[in-house]
């Protein structure tokens, strides 16, 4: 089998950093980085990545915004939101013919639009790891939480199982932590089940995840909506024939009474699609809720609060461009 | 007659104005805003936009102050409508107060303070412009009749509603007004509702998000059916309607939110809810969106 030598990273933001940053600290690999902007991979020619906080690292790496400049390499890590894999695959077309593209985006289906641009093997990935950039050649390692991978499920075509082994010890010598499965869709649909709530209720009424979240004691408490649309996400998983592997809504009490890995009654973790909300850049709604709307047409059950959910996320992105004022 | 309209924000001075013009009606105005009622004393209520007039009306702040009536006309949000039931119960030892505010429920909670109860519901809006001014906004009907669990007489609601058409303010009595009430409340349920949520003008959300306002509606018109009212128009219409009239028309709850008030999600949306459940007709888009509304006004206070 074909021994892992030379990466590339696509999309340098804090998991794309914190990816470049570990593996391309090890020997024997060589490290390639695609970037959007010719400053960013001048920087990262420059000085390399440096990597604080949980771990301290530097990495040498090559970086251009045109793969042709990378030269062949046997693992591509597509590391941009999922908003972005559509114009990063563009670029991709035709690159890396011996490559297999290991995914990490939020939610579910960034696959397909892998597919429309090329053969290559196809490993699917889910992150729960977090950073900050502190600039184009430093990132802080914050979360030290587990990047899960496994084959694409729609895929017969798959690099293999012990392909996939071989990515999920690379990424754990170097400092960060993987972990492989065979079949990755039970706690892949049980972490999207959870984010698709958690996410979408909380982008619409401006909410992080904070305790009310888990509240049923009243009946004006937001946990019954909460508790709702995670088993209507449940009952849409059975009828796809997924097992989860946890309780999405267990997670989601786990999460505000535990506080998660930040702990005690100060958890408020503002979530990825509040934070595009609140700065009225577009969420990736379409890959969470929106994915499991699309579960549930493909298998005929109905998804009363995904699609409701999903659509008032969308309405919210539509209300930025109304800039006309309103009558009274 | 005498008349006291209990909450004289936008709504209540139109009535108050509308009704002020006329000699056989003494009007009487309960607000907790001193500096509203301060300048209605002194300069008359006025009214701008769609009607010119200044009214020369009563207003208190104490209700106290306030002598006995033969009707009410509560306009207040509903979220007060038990703490300014509470205040002015004594004006109407022996009236009929109105209810011409928004949702469901508020009669209810009027029916434990006064002996008969009119129910309500009226299209007209405005906004105030300044103390002891209101700008009419857009001209409407209203429509009253007893209300069924502690009613007052069909007389005492025919002779409202004639006092309100002479005043300016069009107003039909029937014998049951909950088929145009009911049909605006499932309209406000649907376009206030996800309109507060997507922060999006009637017409957009009409464009962007129509069939999560249908949904929601359609919870309505199937609690109508099995209260077994008669709804005067079908809510999708006047859904469409609104689009073509007041395309970029904020609904009243979201200004509530862009504001940070809060919201009379109670009386729409979860008053629905509440009334579907009861009813085993279940409500559950009705109630995500009052829950959502309800985390919204939890955000502020974090």
């Amino acid at each position: 089998m074909k021994e892992i030598k030379r990466v590339c990273v696509v999309g340098a933001g804090a998991i794309g950093s914190l990816l470049v940053g570990h593996i391309g600290a090890l020997p024997g690999i060589t490290m390639t980085v695609l970037t959007r902007r010719e400053s960013h991979a001048k920087d990262l020619n420059e000085q390399g990545l440096k990597v604080s906080g949980k771990s301290n690292l530097h990495a040498n790496v090559i970086a251009s915004t045109n793969p042709e400049d990378l030269g062949d390499v046997d693992l591509v890590i597509l590391a941009t939101k999922t908003t972005a894999v559509d114009a990063s695959m563009q670029r991709l077309e035709g690159h890396f013919p011996t490559a297999t593209i290991m995914m990490i985006q939020n939610g579910l289906g960034c696959e397909n639009v892998v597919r429309r641009y090329g053969s290559w093997p196809i490993i699917a990935g889910l992150t729960f790891m977090s950073g900050v950039r502190q600039s184009d050649a430093h990132v802080e390692y914050e979360l030290d939480m587990p990047t899960w991978i496994g084959p694409w499920d729609k895929e017969a075509h798959s690099p293999g199982y012990s392909f996939i082994k071989q990515v999920e010890a690379l990424i754990n010598k170097s400092g960060l932590i993987s972990k492989a499965y065979e079949d990755l869709r039970p706690v892949q649909w049980s972490k999207l089940i959870f984010n698709s709530a958690v996410n979408a209720i909380g982008a619409v009424t401006d909410l992080p995840h904070v305790p009310c979240f888990a509240d049923t004691n009243e009946l004006s408490d937001l946990g019954h909506l909460v508790r709702n649309m995670m088993a209507e996400g449940v009952s849409i998983a059975k009828a796809q024939g997924i097992e989860l592997s946890s309780d999405p809504w267990e997670m989601n009490c786990k999460a505000v009474t535990q506080g998660g890995s930040h702990g005690g009654e100060e958890y408020a973790h503002i979530t990825s699609m509040l934070s595009d909300v609140r700065h009225k850049s577009y969420t990736e709604v379409d890959w969470i809720t929106g994915s499991i709307v699309r579960a549930a047409l493909e298998v005929g059950v109905p998804a009363p609060y995904h699609e409701t959910l999903y659509r008032l996320v969308k309405g919210i992105e539509k209300s930025w461009s109304q800039k006309q004022p309103a009558d009274h | 007659m005498k008349v006291c309209i209990i909450g004289c924000g936008a709504i209540g001075s139109l009535f108050a104005a509308h009704l002020g013009k006329l000699d056989d009606v003494e009007v009487w105005a309960y607000d907790p805003y001193q500096a509203h009622v301060d300048a209605i004393n002194e300069n008359g209520l006025r009214l701008t936009g769609k009607t010119d007039l200044v009214s020369k009306i009563n207003a208190r702040s104490n209700a106290q102050d306030i002598p006995p009536c033969d009707f009410g006309i509560i306009a207040a949000k509903t979220l007060h409508t038990q703490s300014a039931m509470e205040t002015v119960a004594h004006i109407f030892k022996d009236g009929a107060v109105c209810s011409v505010q928004n949702g469901v429920g508020s009669e209810e909670i009027i029916a434990e303070y006064v002996p008969r109860v009119i129910q309500g519901t009226t299209f007209p809006a405005g906004h105030i412009t300044g103390p002891g001014v209101c700008n009419h906004d857009t001209i409407g009907v209203t429509t009253i009749g007893p209300f069924a669990a502690k009613p007052a007489s069909q007389e005492e609601s025919d002779r409202l509603a004639q006092a309100l058409t002479r005043g300016g303010m069009e107003t039909t009595s029937l014998a049951d007004p909950r088929g145009p009430m009911w049909t605006k409340v499932i309209f406000n349920c649907a376009s206030n509702g996800v309109g507060s949520l997507t922060r999006l003008p009637h017409g957009i959300a009409c464009d962007q998000v129509r069939s999560v306002m249908s949904a929601v509606a359609q919870e309505g018109i199937a609690v109508a059916k099995a209260l077994g009212i008669t709804l005067e128009k079908n809510p999708e219409d006047m859904i469409d309607y609104g689009r073509e009239v007041a395309y970029r028309h904020k609904p009243s709850m979201l200004q509530d939110v862009e504001a940070q008030r809060p919201t009379e999600v109670d009386s729409l949306n979860g008053g629905l809810a509440d009334i579907g459940d009861k009813m085993g007709i279940p409500c559950p888009l009705n109630r995500a969106v009052a829950l959502m509304i309800k985390g919204v006004e939890h955000s502020w206070t974090l």
